[in-house]
């Protein structure tokens, strides 16, 4: 889909240019564009290193495996239908905390293993379990403490307070995830009266 | 909602600290650690630069052309009345779809408009809160050979709607709409 989105939009900008005479201003616009992505991920680089090497100090020393502790009994009443001391809760957990500390590459894997778990429950049939669809619906909310690619862009256009947007950011992930759930729960209840 | 800020402002650092200290107090060796995971970092932002060089290429074309300032023409009325300002439109429908793409957008928006606007507040919020749904939904799937989603992709998207919505409304709680 997002190949049709993107030559969709280059497509039409030099059609519009075209018929706009707007031509000489696209011509500018490549290059113009190029370099600024190119700027940008330079600058993306000093916050990066810097957050993911503190991560790492955070993995390392157990941190995160205690906030997986911590959140355990919250979580276990999400999913109902995976038993409390099963492989897949713990997958899901270290899932939920890596999104949360902004280490994607991290979060993937585990929320891979995760799903594998959550197959073996699910009798190795082909058609999503209500528990995957939870996990996917939390995941796409993707709840999130340090929006660090966001605060690192912000620098790089100076903003006059880069961090003045994660207090915000953690509101609106929180309500939105608690959004995503009762969604989920109301389509699981729709699914079940109809048997 | 100056407290917001002051929150916003002393967290990271607090974060920082407390990390460190807690690293130091189990025996990690810290600054080893942390250079081993920063080497991480590097990775992945020099990984994004094709993603990002495709993206913003084409929203400049768009946006240069002219084809942008029509498109916003005709739909700002409609956005307008729903209180969602037309220039972050595309950035609302590639979110979804492609986190890399909704990257380079969020930085166009920001380069244009400026990070501390209602639109470049509204940009930064969004691209934190939100994930990319197809993608998710694909990977994690398509890992375990699940054909049918069941009502996923519904509540997915649902949930997007919905994040949008609450992403609007506390940005212009907190920041006002200027």
């Amino acid at each position: 889909m997002v190949n049709y989105i993107w030559v969709f939009m280059t497509i039409i900008g030099v059609v519009f240019a075209l018929i706009n005479g707007t031509m000489a201003e696209v011509n500018k616009a490549i290059f113009d564009g190029a370099k600024e992505a190119v700027t940008l991920c330079i600058g993306l680089i000093s916050v990066l290193v810097f957050w993911l090497g503190i991560m790492r100090i955070a993995e390392e020393s157990g941190l995160l495996k205690s906030l997986t502790k911590l959140f355990r009994p919250l979580v276990k009443r999400l999913f109902p239908e995976v038993p409390p001391n099963h492989p897949a809760m713990g997958y899901i957990l270290s899932n939920m905390i890596s999104n949360m500390f902004g280490l994607g590459n991290a979060a993937t894997p585990l929320g891979i293993k995760a799903m594998e778990e959550l197959q073996k429950l699910n009798g190795g049939i082909n058609s999503a379990s209500r528990s995957m669809v939870t996990f996917l619906a939390i995941n796409t909310a993707s709840i999130t403490i340090i929006p660090t690619t966001v605060i690192a862009i912000r620098m790089t256009y100076h903003s006059a307070s880069p961090t003045e947007i994660v207090v915000p950011t953690i509101i609106a992930t929180i309500i939105s995830a608690a959004g995503a759930i009762v969604i989920d729960r109301y389509f699981y209840y729709r699914r079940s009266r109809k048997g | 909602m100056q407290l917001i800020s002051v929150i916003s402002l002393t967290f990271i650092p607090l974060l920082i600290g407390f990390i460190l200290l807690y690293g130091t107090f189990k025996q990690v060796p810290t600054y080893e650690s942390f250079v081993e995971g920063g080497k991480e970092g590097i990775k992945i932002a020099v990984s994004i630069i094709p993603f990002l060089v495709g993206m913003m290429v084409s929203i400049s074309i768009f946006r240069a052309s002219g084809a942008l300032d029509a498109l916003m023409k005709w739909i700002r009325p409609l956005m307008n009345a729903m209180g969602v300002p037309a220039e972050i439109v595309p950035l609302l429908i590639i979110r979804p779809i492609s986190g890399t793409a909704a990257l380079g957008m969020t930085s166009d928006l920001i380069a244009v408009y400026g990070p501390d606007t209602f639109i470049g507040r509204l940009a930064s919020v969004l691209q934190g809160s939100t994930d990319t749904t197809f993608y998710v939904l694909t990977v994690y799937f398509g890992a375990v050979g699940i054909k049918k989603m069941g009502d996923a992709l519904k509540v997915g998207l649902l949930a997007d709607v919905f994040g949008i919505i609450v992403a609007i409304i506390v940005v212009a709680f907190v920041f006002g709409t200027k």
